[in-house]
């Protein structure tokens, strides 16, 4: 049954390669517009590289948020979905994970290209992915919860930013500070092992909590 | 005398707690409260602010700006509390479904607001000709700007769901993690902080305060208490009547013209 649902976010995020292709699109559009804003001096860029990164990160988690639960709801699928015993709790960790898959993954793979552009370090850049592994689907299950919240409102997108970015400000602490220890030659297995505590709270409370906040949008 | 010292029975004692759930006999409550506490607000706001400003010494090292503290300092406190009084409430209103109580949660929200706005700016004011600039992205400033997302966050899913029995439940979902949220957030930006660019600027290393100045920053706080008492029944009696405008009980007292 989840493996089912999965395949069917999958295949109609497939059907839709353009907005499949926007988060990257966005990041690397986003990406370019920092050297031409902030001037083309290396070190400087270098320097910026895991915090541009990161904070373009959690921006494209954002893009999509508002058609995650929309399209179901709209045509009376989410009803079905929810009609079995516990079947909540999974359709939002499935819907999680699918929007990590269509969001995070591109960007994770995306960003050594970018942060070969910015000239960064192959240790820093490799931690910067690894953090990035750890942090967006933290982002991700955020951004499922504020879906579920702000379902069929009129001022979704603007809601969800305002709901997502608070909250996300440990993950973005986090994750861009790991980078910047490893260049400050501090230790860096605290911020990473705060990044999977992060993950793992998440992993065990946002589910439930979309489960919640998704029959309460459908009462 | 005899009514005092004979012990109430238990049974009224629980029903007349409860009795004020019910937003009619909220809003007599609070209406009956209200003159009391918008005149003790006032009075100790004045009494505060005459101590703050003709008592208390002025400051060895920062002279008299750090006058603005008596202000300051009662908002940010409340600011923080009131975060964690809506979260209460929101979640009493939602695990009982007490409508009274999701109410509550909502006239706290604005309030809670302010009052962070309050201690952001005030902390702007004070922190211009002490530390030289106007913002500094110290841990406390910058959680204390997050607790307004928070709070902004809050207001804005409570006010675009027009249907109050998804608003107040998904509201109080979200109050409930930001709450938990709070204090990692705290902790993490106190950790970006220090990691950053070290202590430079430390808020927690006070001066040993004066006694007068202590009196006014305890009155000035009762006072921003007693202010945010106020503001808050006011607030929760117009949610009462907006809400129950169908009841008889409403009707009736429009038709009386004392709905005001």
């Amino acid at each position: 049954m989840t493996w089912l649902l999965l395949q069917r976010e999958l295949r109609l995020a497939m059907r839709r390669p353009v907005d499949a292709g926007l988060p990257v699109a966005f990041l690397l559009l986003a990406a370019c517009l920092f050297p031409l804003g902030l001037g083309p001096e290396p070190e400087q860029l270098r320097r910026m590289a895991p915090g541009v990164l990161w904070v373009l990160a959690l921006l494209a988690s954002l893009l999509s948020l508002h058609s995650l639960y929309a399209a179901d709801a709209q045509d009376g699928s989410l009803d079905q979905l929810l009609l079995p015993p516990h079947s909540a709790w999974r359709l939002a960790a499935v819907k999680a994970l699918a929007h990590w898959l269509s969001h995070g993954l591109p960007l994770l793979l995306a960003t050594p290209l970018l942060g070969l552009m910015y000239g960064m370090h192959s240790d820093s850049l490799g931690l910067l992915m690894l953090s990035l592994l750890l942090g967006t689907p933290s982002l991700s299950l955020l951004g499922n919860l504020a879906a579920a919240l702000t379902l069929g409102l009129r001022n979704g997108a603007l809601l969800n930013l305002l709901i997502v970015l608070p909250l996300s400000v440990p993950v973005l602490i986090f994750g861009s500070g790991a980078v910047g220890a490893l260049e400050a030659g501090l230790p860096v297995d605290g911020h990473l092992s705060l990044l999977a505590a992060l993950l793992i709270g998440a992993l065990l409370a946002l589910p439930a909590a979309t489960a919640a906040a998704l029959r309460i949008a459908l009462i | 005398m005899d009514m005092l010292s004979s012990p109430p029975h238990p049974m009224t004692r629980t029903h007349r707690f409860y009795t004020y759930a019910a937003p009619s006999r909220f809003y007599a409550l609070a209406g009956r409260l209200l003159p009391g506490l918008w005149l003790l607000a006032a009075g100790l706001a004045a009494l505060g602010l005459y101590l703050a400003f003709f008592k208390a010494p002025t400051d060895a090292t920062q002279g008299q700006a750090y006058r603005i503290l008596f202000i300051h300092v009662p908002a940010a406190w409340l600011s923080m509390l009131l975060y964690l009084a809506l979260a209460f409430w929101a979640a009493i209103g939602w695990a009982f479904k007490a409508r009274m109580a999701s109410l509550l949660a909502r006239a706290i929200a604005p309030t809670g607001a302010g009052f962070t706005v309050i201690a952001l700016l005030s902390g702007a004011l004070w922190g211009q000709p002490s530390w030289g600039s106007w913002w500094v992205w110290d841990a406390r400033l910058t959680s204390e700007l997050i607790l307004l997302f928070l709070y902004l966050g809050y207001l804005a899913l409570v006010h675009a769901i027009e249907d109050p029995q998804r608003a107040d439940p998904a509201g109080a979902l979200l109050a409930l993690v930001g709450v938990v949220n709070v204090p990692i957030i705290y902790f993490s930006v106190r950790w970006w902080n220090t990691l950053h660019q070290g202590a430079s600027i430390s808020l927690t290393a006070a001066p040993r305060m004066a006694e007068t100045m202590l009196q006014a920053l305890a009155v000035m706080s009762l006072a921003c208490w007693a202010y945010a008492f106020a503001v808050i029944f006011t607030r929760a009696r117009g949610l009462i009547l907006e809400r129950e405008r169908d009841k008889a009980w409403v009707q009736a007292l429009s038709k009386k013209g004392q709905a005001t």
